[in-house]
């Protein structure tokens, strides 16, 4: 069984966002970047499928240099391979997706496996169109996955409760938080992981399927109004989301 | 730049979503801009409010139809709406960003080599152009785009986009579709609900409770005043990882983004990981003991005080004005 993870390597969440005065991309400098954290689900599983029923894992991350310290956590964790797909352009899901279906052909993976969504962007469909171009099927936001020889049972999180779904190997799975508990890097895991070489590939045409107008900073809300500090403000509250605010 | 509409209708427990509604709505004025052809499609057996699609558009109804199609299959849905956006010359395909839009909307659009964006807030017609608001990295900044390719794949953020009835809508036809040779290669096999409750990322009323309520059992307080409201729990990170909630409750970066028209945050302090999912709710009230909570710097009213006593008189107040 050959298993492969895709990660990217993001702004943390807690970051002050800047933005250049082009006006189309964030200033970097004095940015925390994190593995992102949906990818570490994504990583854990893989490597339980591997204790499981055996095999070879391979992580996976396409973008810049940088994102070496992404690949370099996965295998602290206990990946097996490392591989850069290597670019100095800005890459899109598509161009993003189509990198990686690329290599995971070329390794020949059963199954993949990515966080949900990447925190910087937010668009959470990188998984589902690599499936597309691999013509695998996919399984999105997945809390529980069971594999049993071809086949795979996944419960995935919707609105209000689950969906049970059934498909075959391979396949592509989407992790969400719930999925396992990803362990820590061990201190052999993070010498193993320096010591190992990350094959770099470089990334042949870029090809996006979208374009990034402009980034703004929204709108800074209103200061609001403090209407007290106890009880005798809840009637003052309650008059004015009920005739001011129409909030119910 | 081509322009026929084709809007996904997503049922579940065959009714329509209102999130869908929405989207329609969108369409419905995206179209009185374009003048191409509309249309609306419905994937799934039976559709209990079929009718109420004629209050908000005079799209095209366009319903493929088979007991199979109840439960989501992804294969087959794509399938099936990848005929129907080539039969009818589809060039801006529409979804609601909900779970299963989310899950379809790429891969529809990858097998018709369109761009795809998800979760938008906005969707702007400039200058022969549709350009796309989304936000991103975490809320902090808006981001907007345009897709390249001459087909468009978007998925609309629930609970933003106005339901508009129209009036003087044309009688519409309803037309029925078979697809043979679905492709069931991967379906839902059960559908597990875990409440009769509406799900917070769906609901217009949230109340949402952080480590502030200090046990399980003082979610009680924030049930009775989400039941006073008729609106959704809600809860913060650090109250899952303590286990008092269950995880589908969860707003924020690794739970759900919720828009609602009011949400109340009580004993949240408002880290950014939390509002994150839930900075475009219509009305914020926080209720945090905590003058220098961040919550305070969203929200539209405030009190800061002591929630253990303010909720109940919330809940007793609010009671008193709904009997009114």
């Amino acid at each position: 069984m050959k298993i492969a993870v895709c990660v990217n390597y993001v702004p943390d969440t807690a970051s002050k966002i800047n933005i250049n005065e082009d006006n189309i991309s964030i200033d970097k400098t004095g940015i925390a970047f994190v593995l992102n954290p949906y990818d570490e689900y994504a990583i854990e599983e893989a490597l339980k499928i591997k204790e499981h029923s055996g095999g070879e894992t391979f992580v996976i991350s396409a973008g810049s240099e940088s994102n070496k310290e992404a690949i370099r956590k996965a295998l602290a964790m206990g990946i097996d391979n490392g591989i850069l797909l290597i670019t100095r352009n800005e890459l899109d899901s598509y161009s993003a997706a189509y990198a990686l279906a690329d290599e995971i052909k070329n390794i020949g993976a059963d199954v993949v496996l990515l966080g949900k969504q990447s925190v910087d962007y937010d668009n959470s469909i990188v998984g589902q169109i690599t499936a597309e171009i691999l013509n695998y099927p996919c399984i999105t936001v997945v809390t529980k996955l069971e594999l049993d020889g071809e086949k795979v049972i996944a419960e995935r999180e919707i609105e209000g409760g689950k969906e049970i779904v059934e498909t075959h190997l391979p396949v592509v799975i989407t992790a969400q938080k719930g999925l396992n508990d990803p362990r820590y890097a061990s201190l052999k895991g993070i010498m193993t992981a320096k010591k190992k070489i990350i094959d770099e590939k470089p990334i042949a045409a870029i090809d996006n399927f979208t374009e990034t107008i402009s980034i703004i900073k929204p709108a800074p809300k209103q200061k609001g109004r403090i209407l007290g500090s106890d009880k005798s403000a809840v009637k003052e509250l309650v008059n004015l989301l009920h005739n001011e605010a129409k909030a119910f | 730049m081509a322009n026929n509409i084709i809007v996904f209708l997503e049922q579940r427990n065959d009714i329509i979503k209102k999130s869908s509604f929405e989207t329609l709505c969108f369409a419905e004025k995206l179209n009185s801009k374009l003048s191409g052809v509309l249309s609306a499609v419905l994937i799934g057996n039976e559709i209990g409010n079929l009718e109420e699609i004629k209050k908000y558009s005079s799209a095209n109804i366009l319903f493929i139809k088979d007991e199979r199609l109840k439960l989501y299959s992804p294969s087959a849905y794509a399938q099936a709406l990848v005929k129907v956006v080539e039969a009818n010359a589809g060039d801006i395909i529409l979804f609601a960003n909900t779970s299963l839009g989310r899950d379809l909307a790429p891969k529809v659009s990858t097998k018709i080599k369109a761009g795809c964006l998800t979760d938008c807030v906005a969707i702007d017609y400039e200058g022969n152009e549709l350009i796309a608001t989304r936000p991103v990295y975490a809320g902090k900044a808006l981001l907007k785009t345009k897709i390249k390719t001459d087909k468009k794949v978007f998925t609309l953020r629930p609970n933003t986009f106005p339901l508009s009835p129209v009036e003087n809508i044309k009688e519409t036809q309803i037309e029925i579709l078979k697809i043979d040779n679905l492709d069931f290669s991967i379906k839902v096999i059960d559908l597990i609900k875990s409440s009769d409750k509406a799900d917070v990322s769906e609901a217009e009323i949230v109340v949402a409770g952080g480590r502030g309520l200090k046990s399980a059992e003082n979610f009680v307080l924030i049930e009775e005043l989400a039941q006073a409201l008729k609106g959704a729990v809600g809860a913060s990170r650090a109250v899952i990882d303590a286990g008092w909630r269950p995880h589908d409750e969860q707003v924020g970066q690794t739970g759900k983004t919720v828009s609602p028209k009011l949400y109340i945050a009580c004993g949240i302090s408002g880290a950014i990981q939390h509002t994150a999912g839930m900075a475009t709710s219509k009305c914020i009230v926080a209720i945090n003991k905590d003058n220098d909570a961040p919550i305070f710097s969203i929200a539209d009213y405030g009190i800061s005080g002591d929630l253990f006593e303010i909720l109940p008189a919330l809940t007793e107040e609010i009671n008193t004005i709904k009997k009114q």
